[in-house]
Protein backbone atom coordinates (compact mmCIF):
# COMPACT_ATOMS: atom_id res chain seq x y z
CA UNK A 1 0.00 0.00 0.00
CA UNK A 2 1.20 3.52 -0.72
CA UNK A 3 0.26 7.07 -0.84
CA UNK A 4 -0.75 9.05 -3.91
CA UNK A 5 -1.17 12.64 -3.83
CA UNK A 6 -3.71 13.91 -6.49
CA UNK A 7 -4.19 17.96 -7.50
CA UNK A 8 -7.41 18.43 -7.89
CA UNK A 9 -8.69 21.59 -10.18
CA UNK A 10 -11.81 23.77 -11.02
CA UNK A 11 -14.85 22.07 -10.08
CA UNK A 12 -13.06 19.23 -8.27
CA UNK A 13 -11.10 20.70 -6.36
CA UNK A 14 -14.17 22.82 -5.38
CA UNK A 15 -16.49 19.94 -5.13
CA UNK A 16 -13.61 18.08 -2.64
CA UNK A 17 -12.74 21.45 -1.02
CA UNK A 18 -9.30 21.43 -1.25
CA UNK A 19 -6.53 21.31 -4.11
CA UNK A 20 -4.50 17.97 -3.81
CA UNK A 21 -5.88 14.94 -1.76
CA UNK A 22 -3.73 11.79 -0.62
CA UNK A 23 -5.38 8.47 -1.61
CA UNK A 24 -4.15 5.03 -0.28
CA UNK A 25 -3.58 2.41 -3.59
CA UNK A 26 -2.48 -0.96 -3.73
CA UNK A 27 0.87 -1.69 -4.94
CA UNK A 28 0.29 -2.37 -8.65
CA UNK A 29 -2.87 -0.09 -8.35
CA UNK A 30 -4.09 1.73 -11.59
CA UNK A 31 -5.33 4.90 -12.47
CA UNK A 32 -8.97 2.96 -12.28
CA UNK A 33 -8.12 1.84 -8.64
CA UNK A 34 -7.20 5.30 -8.20
CA UNK A 35 -10.40 6.77 -9.12
CA UNK A 36 -12.22 4.01 -7.42
CA UNK A 37 -10.83 4.92 -4.32
CA UNK A 38 -11.30 8.85 -4.72
CA UNK A 39 -15.08 7.90 -5.19
CA UNK A 40 -15.47 7.47 -1.53
CA UNK A 41 -14.32 11.02 -0.35
CA UNK A 42 -17.16 13.57 0.39
CA UNK A 43 -17.59 15.82 -2.55
CA UNK A 44 -16.63 12.98 -5.42
CA UNK A 45 -20.04 12.63 -6.32
CA UNK A 46 -19.25 15.36 -9.23
CA UNK A 47 -17.11 12.90 -10.88
CA UNK A 48 -18.20 11.29 -14.18
CA UNK A 49 -17.97 7.86 -14.72
CA UNK A 50 -14.15 7.66 -16.47
CA UNK A 51 -13.01 11.24 -15.21
CA UNK A 52 -9.92 12.12 -17.50
CA UNK A 53 -6.69 11.38 -15.19
CA UNK A 54 -3.07 12.89 -15.88
CA UNK A 55 -0.07 11.30 -14.95
CA UNK A 56 3.18 13.36 -15.54
CA UNK A 57 1.43 15.64 -17.43
CA UNK A 58 0.22 13.57 -20.00
CA UNK A 59 -3.30 12.18 -20.30
CA UNK A 60 -3.69 8.76 -18.61
CA UNK A 61 -5.68 5.37 -19.72
CA UNK A 62 -7.32 3.57 -17.08
CA UNK A 63 -5.61 0.31 -16.92
CA UNK A 64 -1.84 2.89 -16.58
CA UNK A 65 -0.20 1.50 -13.40
CA UNK A 66 -0.17 4.59 -10.88
CA UNK A 67 3.04 5.16 -9.00
CA UNK A 68 3.37 7.07 -5.51
CA UNK A 69 5.89 9.36 -7.10
CA UNK A 70 4.32 10.46 -10.46
CA UNK A 71 2.55 13.63 -10.88
CA UNK A 72 -1.09 12.94 -10.27
CA UNK A 73 -3.69 14.95 -11.49
CA UNK A 74 -7.94 14.46 -11.76
CA UNK A 75 -8.66 16.76 -14.88
CA UNK A 76 -12.24 18.02 -15.04
CA UNK A 77 -13.74 18.83 -18.53
CA UNK A 78 -11.73 21.38 -19.79
CA UNK A 79 -13.46 24.92 -21.36
CA UNK A 80 -10.54 27.11 -22.39
CA UNK A 81 -10.38 29.05 -25.27
CA UNK B 1 9.67 30.48 -34.30
CA UNK B 2 7.73 28.13 -31.97
CA UNK B 3 6.25 29.41 -28.44
CA UNK B 4 3.68 28.59 -26.03
CA UNK B 5 2.32 30.43 -22.82
CA UNK B 6 0.27 30.84 -20.15
CA UNK B 7 -0.53 34.29 -18.97
CA UNK B 8 -1.52 36.30 -15.88
CA UNK B 9 -1.49 39.90 -17.86
CA UNK B 10 -3.17 40.87 -20.84
CA UNK B 11 -2.27 39.83 -23.82
CA UNK B 12 -1.46 41.99 -27.38
CA UNK B 13 -2.20 40.22 -30.80
CA UNK B 14 -0.12 42.80 -32.13
CA UNK B 15 2.94 41.70 -30.43
CA UNK B 16 1.91 37.89 -31.49
CA UNK B 17 1.69 39.38 -34.78
CA UNK B 18 5.72 40.74 -34.58
CA UNK B 19 7.03 37.54 -33.61
CA UNK B 20 5.72 35.61 -36.28
CA UNK B 21 6.69 37.87 -39.43
CA UNK B 22 8.75 37.26 -41.11
CA UNK B 23 9.83 38.02 -45.19
CA UNK B 24 9.85 34.36 -45.93
CA UNK B 25 5.95 34.50 -45.35
CA UNK B 26 3.71 35.68 -47.45
CA UNK B 27 0.64 35.46 -44.86
CA UNK B 28 -0.07 35.49 -41.16
CA UNK B 29 -3.18 34.27 -39.60
CA UNK B 30 -4.59 35.54 -36.05
CA UNK B 31 -7.06 34.19 -33.68
CA UNK B 32 -8.39 36.10 -30.67
CA UNK B 33 -10.95 34.72 -27.73
CA UNK B 34 -12.83 37.32 -26.17
CA UNK B 35 -14.54 37.00 -22.94
CA UNK B 36 -18.50 37.21 -24.30
CA UNK B 37 -21.54 38.58 -22.77
CA UNK B 38 -23.89 35.61 -23.14
CA UNK B 39 -23.30 32.14 -22.37
CA UNK B 40 -26.72 29.64 -22.60
CA UNK B 41 -28.76 32.39 -22.76
CA UNK B 42 -27.53 33.91 -19.46
CA UNK B 43 -25.74 37.41 -19.21
CA UNK B 44 -22.08 37.31 -18.22
CA UNK B 45 -20.33 39.76 -16.10
CA UNK B 46 -17.18 38.44 -15.49
CA UNK B 47 -14.98 34.80 -16.05
CA UNK B 48 -12.32 33.72 -14.12
CA UNK B 49 -9.55 31.08 -16.01
CA UNK B 50 -7.54 28.81 -14.14
CA UNK B 51 -5.19 26.30 -15.43
CA UNK B 52 -2.89 23.19 -14.34
CA UNK B 53 -0.11 25.87 -15.89
CA UNK B 54 2.68 23.10 -16.72
CA UNK B 55 0.53 20.42 -18.29
CA UNK B 56 -1.26 23.28 -20.33
CA UNK B 57 2.26 24.60 -21.58
CA UNK B 58 3.19 20.93 -21.97
CA UNK B 59 -0.27 20.13 -24.18
CA UNK B 60 0.12 23.58 -25.91
CA UNK B 61 3.51 22.07 -27.03
CA UNK B 62 2.60 18.94 -28.49
CA UNK B 63 -0.39 20.69 -30.52
CA UNK B 64 1.94 23.35 -32.01
CA UNK B 65 3.98 20.08 -33.00
CA UNK B 66 1.59 18.59 -34.63
CA UNK B 67 0.22 21.92 -36.70
CA UNK B 68 4.12 22.09 -37.94
CA UNK B 69 3.70 18.41 -38.76
CA UNK B 70 0.36 18.46 -40.89
CA UNK B 71 0.51 21.88 -41.99
CA UNK B 72 3.87 23.01 -42.46
CA UNK B 73 3.43 26.24 -40.27
CA UNK B 74 6.87 26.18 -38.85
CA UNK B 75 6.10 30.17 -37.12
CA UNK B 76 3.08 29.37 -34.67
CA UNK B 77 2.99 31.38 -31.17
CA UNK B 78 0.20 30.80 -28.72
CA UNK B 79 -1.14 32.59 -25.62
CA UNK B 80 -3.83 31.97 -23.14
CA UNK B 81 -4.59 34.18 -20.45
CA UNK B 82 -5.64 33.09 -16.78
CA UNK B 83 -6.84 35.07 -13.94
CA UNK B 84 -10.09 37.34 -13.71
CA UNK B 85 -10.98 38.47 -17.19
CA UNK B 86 -13.51 40.83 -17.34
CA UNK B 87 -15.73 41.17 -21.03
CA UNK B 88 -14.30 41.89 -24.20
CA UNK B 89 -10.98 40.78 -22.52
CA UNK B 90 -8.63 38.30 -24.67
CA UNK B 91 -8.56 35.19 -23.52
CA UNK B 92 -6.43 33.50 -26.05
CA UNK B 93 -4.34 34.59 -29.25
CA UNK B 94 -3.29 31.90 -31.49
CA UNK B 95 -0.59 33.42 -34.61
CA UNK B 96 0.37 31.50 -37.57
CA UNK B 97 2.77 32.34 -40.22
CA UNK B 98 3.18 30.59 -43.83
CA UNK B 99 4.63 31.11 -47.38
CA UNK B 100 0.81 30.97 -48.23
CA UNK B 101 -2.49 31.85 -46.42
CA UNK B 102 -4.24 28.61 -46.35
CA UNK B 103 -1.41 26.52 -44.09
CA UNK B 104 -1.50 29.30 -41.43
CA UNK B 105 -5.33 29.63 -41.87
CA UNK B 106 -5.88 25.63 -41.10
CA UNK B 107 -3.10 25.79 -38.37
CA UNK B 108 -4.75 28.37 -36.43
CA UNK B 109 -7.85 26.95 -36.60
CA UNK B 110 -6.25 23.20 -36.04
CA UNK B 111 -4.91 24.99 -32.83
CA UNK B 112 -7.65 26.36 -31.53
CA UNK B 113 -10.03 23.62 -31.66
CA UNK B 114 -7.40 21.03 -30.31
CA UNK B 115 -7.47 24.04 -27.01
CA UNK B 116 -10.97 23.38 -26.56
CA UNK B 117 -10.80 19.48 -26.20
CA UNK B 118 -7.06 18.47 -24.46
CA UNK B 119 -6.04 21.81 -22.77
CA UNK B 120 -6.28 21.93 -18.71
CA UNK B 121 -7.71 25.51 -18.42
CA UNK B 122 -11.39 25.56 -16.93
CA UNK B 123 -13.87 28.77 -16.66
CA UNK B 124 -15.88 29.81 -14.33
CA UNK B 125 -18.78 32.24 -15.43
CA UNK B 126 -19.84 34.51 -13.22
CA UNK B 127 -23.37 36.27 -14.04
CA UNK B 128 -24.97 39.60 -14.03
CA UNK B 129 -27.71 37.70 -11.60
CA UNK B 130 -25.06 36.43 -9.52
CA UNK B 131 -24.80 33.15 -10.13
CA UNK B 132 -21.68 31.05 -10.83
CA UNK B 133 -21.17 28.29 -12.77
CA UNK B 134 -18.42 25.89 -14.24
CA UNK B 135 -18.47 25.91 -17.60
CA UNK B 136 -18.36 22.43 -18.92
CA UNK B 137 -18.80 21.54 -22.41
CA UNK B 138 -19.08 18.58 -23.01
CA UNK B 139 -22.55 18.37 -20.95
CA UNK B 140 -23.70 21.75 -22.97
CA UNK B 141 -23.20 23.48 -19.64
CA UNK B 142 -21.94 23.62 -16.37
CA UNK B 143 -21.67 21.11 -13.87
CA UNK B 144 -22.28 23.12 -10.78
CA UNK B 145 -24.56 25.72 -10.08
CA UNK B 146 -24.33 28.02 -6.88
Amino acid sequence: MSLVTVQLFASYAESLGRPTITIPLEAGGTVRDLVENIRSLPGAYVLPESPRVAINRRFASPDQLVDSRDEVALIPPVSGG
Amino acid sequence: MRRVAIVSREITPAALIAEVQSAEFGAISLFVGTVRDTNDGRSVAAIDYSAYTEMAESELEKIIAEAEDRFGVAALVVEHRVGALALGDVSVAIAAAHAHRGPALDATRFVIEEIKTRVPIWKLEHYIDGGREWVDPSQGRGVISA
